[in-house]
């Protein structure tokens, strides 16, 4: 089990907060959502942690972190640089929700050929006008397959559920947090 | 003075009769041990391995190991819940278990049994097979995604329904289900919605059709209930069946 070091006074002698990184890679933001469903708990939760990169700050860069949460799983190029670089910047590294756990509802594509999907999406889609597969260089690069983040670097804790209830991420903070093992009640184990 | 034999699981003594697995005598005792390929109605299989126990320092499969007296049967020490996992942990990745996107989530028993070890992630390296779905029986689907080769419907079909509509083909990783029929799809197979191999199947793969969603996520037989507390998916379906004559 990974612990947090305790690092949390800073030089001049004041008390610092852990910091909290998340990112939403090939998810459908449902487990930000989630996060977010905690409520007003997440006044109490501004005291305990500082915020960084993340989706709620819009800092762009991941700094030294504490804590990384990633949603979803990683299906280009540009997932699996963020990724990397939560690893490197972030003690504990969690993945949160089906597809950062297996690559959830996105890895059925995994089932095709990524000729096919883009075929069917852009060239034989109904409705489609002028069609044609996008190919400009700014667009990451699609993997040939989704994956589940663990199948690309090392993960600390895993959060499944589509997304995890609020209950089940205020849970996992606050025993993180506190340093306590990370235990769920049975109705807060779920996959769907 | 009784004469009556026991063996010991977890400490306390279960009775048993000659003839009884540690599965038959655990199950008439009110002990949950999990598995999936089990089907107290059918002859043990002993397939998925998810019945694993300690007896008295060996690692058996509980379905298949005849009950002895003096055993002591270890169901749920840390070092067995973690076995059990590790081996449902290679069930869901050598397989397609979308749960999010499968309607059988929340009344499968291959969820549930993970929750009940407290299985949080795959760990394993997903295979991502490619597997087909066949819908083409106006009352039955089948999704090859998601059989664990458990071989109820085998057993089923073959011995209750006898039509021995399914068989396994292939061996070691290239084994997999198949339908006995002249194109080996299911629409022309002899397979009807009232087979009792339609109501065994512990996972999503066979689905009656029309009926998916009309009970709600969130209401499910191991929604809120353990399946150590409410029992397998096959047995739920003959209630409800017994409920409905
Ligand atoms: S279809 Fe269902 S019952 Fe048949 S072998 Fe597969 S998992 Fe078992």
């Amino acid at each position: 089990m990974t612990e947090m070091t305790d690092n949390t006074v800073n030089e001049s002698g004041e008390k610092q907060k852990p910091r909290i990184a998340t990112a939403a890679l090939c998810g459908c933001f449902g487990c930000h959502m989630s996060f977010l469903d905690i409520d007003e708990r997440i006044l109490q939760l501004v005291e305990l942690v500082e915020f960084d990169r993340s989706p709620i700050t819009d800092i762009k860069e991941v700094g030294p972190c504490d804590i990384g949460l990633i949603e979803g799983g990683v299906a280009n190029a540009e997932n699996v640089e963020v990724l990397r670089d939560f690893r490197r910047h972030c003690k504990i590294l969690v993945a949160v929700g089906a597809c950062a756990v297996n690559g959830g509802v996105p890895a059925m594509r995994n089932q095709f050929e990524l000729k096919e999907c883009l075929v069917e999406a852009y060239i034989n889609g109904i409705g489609v006008e002028n069609p044609q597969i996008p190919d400009d260089p700014e667009i990451p690069l699609l993997l040939d397959k989704v994956h589940p983040v663990h199948e690309v670097v090392k993960i600390d804790y895993f959060l499944p559920g589509c997304p995890p209830s609020a209950d089940t991420l205020w849970t996992f903070l606050n025993e993180i947090l506190a340093g306590e093992e990370i235990t769920f009640p049975y109705s807060l184990i779920h996959y769907d | 003075m009784s004469t009556e034999k026991t063996f010991k699981l977890d400490g306390k003594s279960i009775p048993f009769q000659d003839g009884d697995t540690i599965m038959d005598a655990a199950l008439r005792a009110g002990e949950y041990i999990p598995h999936l390929c089990h089907n107290p109605e059918f002859a043990p299989h002993g397939s998925c391995r998810v019945c694993i126990v300690d007896v008295n320092g060996r690692h058996m499969s509980a379905c298949t190991l005849p009950a002895a007296e003096g055993l002591e049967v270890d169901n749920s020490s840390e070092r067995i819940m973690e076995q059990r996992r590790n081996i449902l942990q290679m069930l869901f990745v050598e397989g397609n278990h979308v749960c999010p996107g499968c309607e059988k989530s929340g009344a499968c028993q291959l969820q549930a049994v993970a929750y009940y070890t407290r299985m949080l992630s795959p760990h394993y390296t997903h295979f991502f097979p490619k597997r087909s779905v066949d819908a083409s029986h106006p009352d039955i689907a089948i999704d090859f995604n998601r059989c664990i080769l458990c071989e109820l419907c085998v057993r089923a079909s073959r011995d209750v329904d006898k039509k021995n509509v399914f068989s396994i083909t292939g061996r070691g990783l290239e084994s997999r289900l198949v339908i006995n029929s002249a194109s080996g799809k299911l629409g022309n197979s002899a397979l009807s919605a009232s087979d009792k191999a339609v109501s065994v199947c512990p996972v999503g793969a066979i689905l009656p059709k029309h009926v998916g969603y009309d009970q709600p996520i969130g209401d499910r037989l191991y929604d809120n209930k353990p399946i150590s507390v409410v029992g397998d998916v096959a047995s739920a379906n003959n209630q409800q069946e017994n409920a409905n004559d």
